[in-house]
């Protein structure tokens, strides 16, 4: 039975695109056949962050409305065999997503597909509703900052109530917190949340925290997931996630700042 | 920057994520139960009841209050009825 996963915030901007592609990538790596599907309608930027986006024809919308087959709009990513993006419409509005529509392209999907990776818009209107309501499973990603945490409990609440799990008295959606763009020289100084402060507040299982890093806008710029810059710190804890999420137990890693230069260092350089 | 600075400096910064922590905690704590809600069968309960006290006595709907109260782990259905001024 495929599984579908939504990465969800309620804030915008914290990192939920990101970890969509890195998850997924990461996910098809580990050699199960992954679709991710943009549900930012108006607003697609997953083909960009993919680095899909001058192959898209059809998009979601497109094969809900039956203008298009599901497979003339899946498009196959340039590094992993394994992998389909779905992208969103560029042109229509959240509305276009109807619950009767979303549900039957991931039924057709699940036939083929082991894991179904659901980029969630911000907010909690329509199109976030959408993207959550059939998952089995949630990543909520959230960053070391207080709007984004109370924001992180909000969906939980919705994740609860206005799921189709919720709705049919099954399971719950299974939750899991990951925490991006986590600075650990600041949270060291006590200037930002740290991981035990989010993880007391949310109370749900963490599965990963990522740190903060240039590389995610590196990688942005080339339409190449950091997961696959395998040498960086984000594309390891990234890794760690898909890991986790499989079942691993691993310990939590880049928790700690690097070490300052010592005196000497810092006066001579190195 | 002294040593006492840097030391003072380094706890007062520690307080801001400190704030932070504990200013979710409260707000969170305070969301959470408005979450839950007032139970929608409240409107309906105070429908009947008045139909009923009516019945005896010459009550308004808004002289009958009923709210739910949450304490912790305890629930107090607080049902007040206020009744017409028999000398009036
Ligand atoms: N670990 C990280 N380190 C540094 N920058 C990051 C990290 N994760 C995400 N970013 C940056 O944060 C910005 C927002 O990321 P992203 O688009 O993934 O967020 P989003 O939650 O999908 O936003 P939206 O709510 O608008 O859909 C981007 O510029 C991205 O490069
Ligand atoms: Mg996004």
């Amino acid at each position: 039975m495929a599984k579908i996963i939504v990465v969800t915030s309620g804030k915008g901007g914290v990192g939920k695109t990101t970890t969509s592609a890195n998850f997924a990538t990461g996910l098809a790596l580990q050699g199960h056949r992954t679709v991710v599907i943009d549900f930012d309608v108006g607003l697609r930027n997953l083909d960009l962050i993919m680095g899909c986006e001058r192959r898209v024809v059809y998009d979601f919308i497109n094969v809900i409305n039956k203008e298009a087959k599901l497979n003339q709009a899946l498009i196959k990513d340039k590094h992993c065999d394994n992998l389909f993006v779905l992208p969103a419409s560029q042109t229509r509005d959240k509305e276009a997503l109807t619950r009767e529509g979303v549900g039957e392209v991931l039924a057709e999907l699940a036939e083929e597909f082991e894991y179904i990776v659901c980029d969630s818009p911000a907010g909690i209107e329509s199109g976030a509703l959408m993207a959550l309501y059939y998952a089995d499973e949630a990543l909520v990603v959230t960053n070391p900052e207080v709007s984004s945490v109370r924001d992180s409990d909000r969906i939980l609440g919705i994740l609860a109530s206005k799921s189709r799990r919720a709705e049919r008295n099954e399971e719950p959606i299974k939750e899991h917190l990951l925490i991006t763009r986590y600075a650990p020289a600041r949270v060291d100084k006590g200037e930002m949340l740290s991981v035990e402060n989010i993880c007391d507040i949310l109370c749900i299982p963490l599965i990963g925290v990522v740190p903060e890093s240039q590389a995610v806008l590196l990688a942005s710029n080339e339409g190449v997931p950091v997961i696959h810059k395998a040498d960086t710190d984000v594309a390891q804890a990234y890794q760690d996630v898909v890991s986790r999420f499989m079942g691993d137990e691993l310990p939590m890693r880049f928790l700690d700042a690097p070490p300052k230069p010592g005196l000497l260092k810092r006066l001579f350089g190195g | 920057m002294s040593l006492i600075d840097r030391w003072l400096g380094r706890s007062m910064e520690k307080q801001s994520a400190a704030v932070a922590h504990e200013r979710l905690q409260i707000i969170l704590t305070h969301e959470r139960n408005g979450r839950t809600g007032t139970p929608d069968y409240l409107p309906a309960l105070q429908k009947e009841l008045l139909a009923v006290i009516s019945k005896y006595v010459a009550v308004s709907a808004e002289n009958i209050k009923v709210q739910l109260e949450r304490q912790d782990q305890l629930e107090v259905l607080e049902v007040n009825i206020v009744l017409p001024d028999s000398r009036g």
